[in-house]
């Protein structure tokens, strides 16, 4: 006696529908697509890097954005992404619901792109389900076979095009057909062909009902107001449900009169989902809000003169007769803090600074006497030039009157484009100078033939031990 | 969801019951535990095929198909079984090769050369840390500070033995000894604590006039330090005394004194006393390449002469 564990997925068959929704979302399927495949080919000039408009290079520690240039310790920026990312969620979800989940999901469109597939291949939605229960002929297997086939292909040319964002696309596409490439190229490649082959081909939407947790918690921040895919009940019901169009109940005058609802109960809307659900049973955690449902029903309700908008998006107050609030403070304030969290990257990324310098103290040991009785402390100066252009700097130490810097052979600092340097620079003053065992000291760096000029300044301490200070007294 | 109504059908027991009531369900293994499970018993034949796995008496299985081959550091080629120590002797071979032309352009180049090129100098630096480490930094300190009474400082301008590079290699290939004699005994207890409050006036410190006085005459005569630290008793390089009119103190810890008496007993100390002090020589235990490179990194801790 074997007691499953899980339920077995219960294939589903999606028919197709032409209609406004559908319409939007193949435009956005366009227009994802034609950015992910075509931008990793597009060209870039730049007076130093490589020519690639978009190229993430790891090795080189650097990401090239078009005209911007992302250093490692620029990295924190992404950070800001991901935030904005989530602000973006929670409040276009709190507005209008799973908008992400039905039009943008990479898993919605390339189940999308793959439903496609099928359809072309095996036929609409009834041809798909009678070659499916068919037992195995040439046909089915030739038909299947090719299903298969293209999915992997797209799936290929998925990760294919994933890949070429990290290298030199035309460079590294050679590479790859000659055998040459290095492994991650051909391990990251073949590992998204996978995943895209068996996500979007094979577990479809049981990515969104079972694996994916922003499906879960988007239901979390809905509220009364959100829009929802929803079917108009009261209108669709009326006191004796649904009736299918007889003698006597073919406008909806008639149907109104005889207590009759609107919905004809042709099942369209249920044939269309691609997660297999009734949006008539109401709000669904399996809905991804893609609105083809809505598409099915005005298709329907077009043919037989009946008003549109059975199914539509409305909400929760709405469809109890009163007025959907957009104004909330939910909406208001997760809109100020989007608003802010954007101001607060794009003024981080366009003050990005050209140059950085870094002053560490060696601590080991922190302070040296001199023969002359002068005190001196070492630092670790790090000046990173992230600029296509070679510079040049004069650094000088203030603080303390009198202090000495010395940079050992170093009288000016030469840093070619995009190169760091790491300095040694020992500090020297008299104990005299100082009333206190931490001094607080600047190091300044002053670019040499730069319009305009650069001043980066660094503040650390100049440290003379207690004694010392008590000895110069 | 949908099958908890299901699943309250019975299920198979393994029979036993506990206090009348409590059974244990006997549950079939999810089949994708099973797999995996499988999957790790195919893992484990493969694996015992390729790697060293089994012992066999004194001796084990060496696993086929998967030798290392490498050369040790003086030149022999070995080949063997796969081994994680074989891994690491191949790691350090690469390791090795890598700093080859680094090392032959350091051997080839002055210390001039090495100072004004920025590729060499980052390379000697960065070896030298490491190096620096692994065989001074027990005397002298992991940042070279030394030990104040033990060990020379190599951080400060004072350079007991000379601070050209050709002496500091000098320094590090054959070994110093420096000798600072005891006068207990030769100079009475009077002549020594007058010689100290000299000795101490000499860096700045203001001392009984009187006494330094009569201490610069043993200094110059009875004491006869001026044999070793000069007339001027600025030191000599040659035998590595001590310039006594500057602020570094490497034996006498006069700076962390809290007095002007603690001052003076602790120079006191060491003219009493004497110090004995030996920097072992590192010829032979250090190649000339690794010498030079230390040569190069002590030279600029204390900025060189």
């Amino acid at each position: 006696m074997n007691e499953p564990l899980y339920q077995k997925r219960i294939e589903i068959f999606p028919r197709s529908v032409k209609g406004r929704y559908r319409s939007l979302k193949t435009g956005i399927l366009v227009l994802a697509y034609s950015v992910y495949f075509l931008l990793p080919w597009l060209r870039w000039d730049r007076a130093i890097g490589p020519d690639q408009a978009v190229l993430f290079d790891i090795e080189g520690r650097r990401f090239y954005i078009f005209d911007l240039v992302v250093h490692a310790q620029d990295i924190f920026w992404l950070a800001g992404l991901l935030v904005i990312a989530a602000l973006l969620l929670f409040f276009v979800t709190g507005l209008a619901g799973r908008v992400f989940c039905g039009y943008f999901c990479f898993q919605t469109l390339w189940t999308d792109v793959f439903i496609f597939i099928e359809r072309l291949v095996q036929g609409e939605r009834n041809a798909r389900i009678k070659l499916h229960k068919a037992p195995w002929s040439a046909n089915k297997i030739v038909k299947m076979g090719l299903t298969h086939l293209l999915w992997l292909l797209v799936a290929l040319a998925t990760g294919l095009a994933f890949t070429l964002y990290w290298g030199d696309a035309p460079q590294l596409f050679m590479q790859m057909l000659k055998g040459e490439a290095p492994f991650a190229a051909y391990a990251t490649t073949l590992f998204l062909t996978l995943t895209t082959y068996v996500m979007a081909g094979l577990a479809r939407e049981q990515v969104c009902t079972y694996m994916c947790p922003y499906a879960r918690f988007q239901a979390v921040m809905f509220d009364p107001d959100t829009l929802i895919v929803a079917y108009d009940e009261k209108r669709g019901e009326r006191e004796k449900g649904r009736q299918k169009p007889s003698k006597g109940l073919m406008t909806e005058a008639q149907r109104e009169e005889a207590g009759v609802g609107d919905c004809i109960d042709c099942g369209y809307c249920v044939q269309v989902c691609p997660t297999g659900i009734d949006i008539r049973n109401g709000l669904q955690y399996q809905c991804t809000s893609c609105a083809l449902c809505i598409d099915a029903c005005n298709t329907i309700m077009q043919s037989i003169k009946f008003k549109p908008g059975l199914v539509r998006y409305s909400s929760q107050h709405d469809l109890e007769g009163k007025k959907t609030n957009w104004f909330k403070g939910k909406n208001i304030g997760y809109f100020v803090v989007l608003l802010f969290t954007i101001a607060a990257l794009v003024w981080s990324v366009a003050n990005r600074s050209e140059v950085e310098m870094h002053v560490r103290q060696v601590r080991q040991p922190l302070s040296v006497t001199l023969s002359d009785g002068r005190v001196q402390n070492r630092y670790d100066i790090k000046i990173n030039n992230k600029t296509s252009r070679a510079m040049r700097f004069n650094i000088r130490v203030t603080g303390i009157p009198d202090a000495e810097l010395d940079m050992g052979r170093f009288r000016e600092i030469k840093l070619p484009a995009e190169h760091s340097v790491k300095l040694i620079a020992k500090v020297r003053a008299n104990p005299e100078a100082v009333s206190d065992s931490r001094t607080p000291i600047s190091f300044i760096i002053e670019s040499i033939g730069e319009k305009p000029e650069i001043t980066l300044l660094q503040q650390n301490t100049f440290y003379v031990p207690e004694k010392q200070l008590k000895h110069a007294k | 969801m949908m099958s908890s109504e299901k699943s309250k059908s019975t299920v198979q027991t393994t029979g036993h019951s506990w206090d009348g009531d409590l059974q244990e369900f006997n549950n079939p293994l999810p089949n994708w535990w099973l797999w995996t499970f499988y999957a790790t018993v195919v893992f484990a034949i493969v694996y015992w095929i390729l790697y060293p796995a089994w012992p066999i008496g004194k001796d084990y299985t060496k696993g086929v198909m998967n030798e290392i081959t490498y050369t040790t550091a003086d030149g022999k080629t070995v080949t063997t079984h796969w081994n994680t120590r074989a891994l690491l002797l191949k790691d350090m071979q690469q390791a090795r090769e890598a700093q080859q032309q680094y090392l032959k352009d350091i051997n080839a180049s002055s210390y001039e050369q090495i100072r004004n090129d920025e590729e060499k100098s980052a390379f000697a630096y960065s070896m030298a840390k490491v190096l620096f480490a692994d065989n001074c930094a027990a005397c002298h300190q992991a940042g070279g500070n030394g030990k104040i009474g033990f060990y020379p400082n190599l951080l400060d301008d004072a350079w007991l033995w000379g601070g050209s590079f050709e002496k500091i290699q000098e320094t590090i290939t054959n070994g110093r000894h420096g000798a600072m004699p005891s006068f207990k005994g030769r100079l009475s207890e009077e002549q020594i604590s007058d010689v100290a409050e000299y000795v101490l006036s000499l860096s700045g410190n203001e001392m009984d006039t009187a006494a330094v006085k009569r201490g610069r005459k043993v200094f110059t005569t009875d004491g006869g330090c001026t044999a070793c630290h000069g007339a001027d008793a600025k030191g000599q390089i040659f035998m590595g005394s001590a310039n006594l009119t500057d602020k570094i103190w490497t034996i006498a810890d006069v700076p962390g004194a809290e007095s002007a008496a603690d001052k003076k007993s602790a120079v006191m100390q060491v003219v009493t006393n004497g110090k004995q002090r030996t920097m072992p020589a590192w010829k032979g235990r250090l190649s000339d390449t690794e010498i030079k490179i230390l040569t190069f990194y002590v030279h600029q801790l204390g900025s060189g002469k």
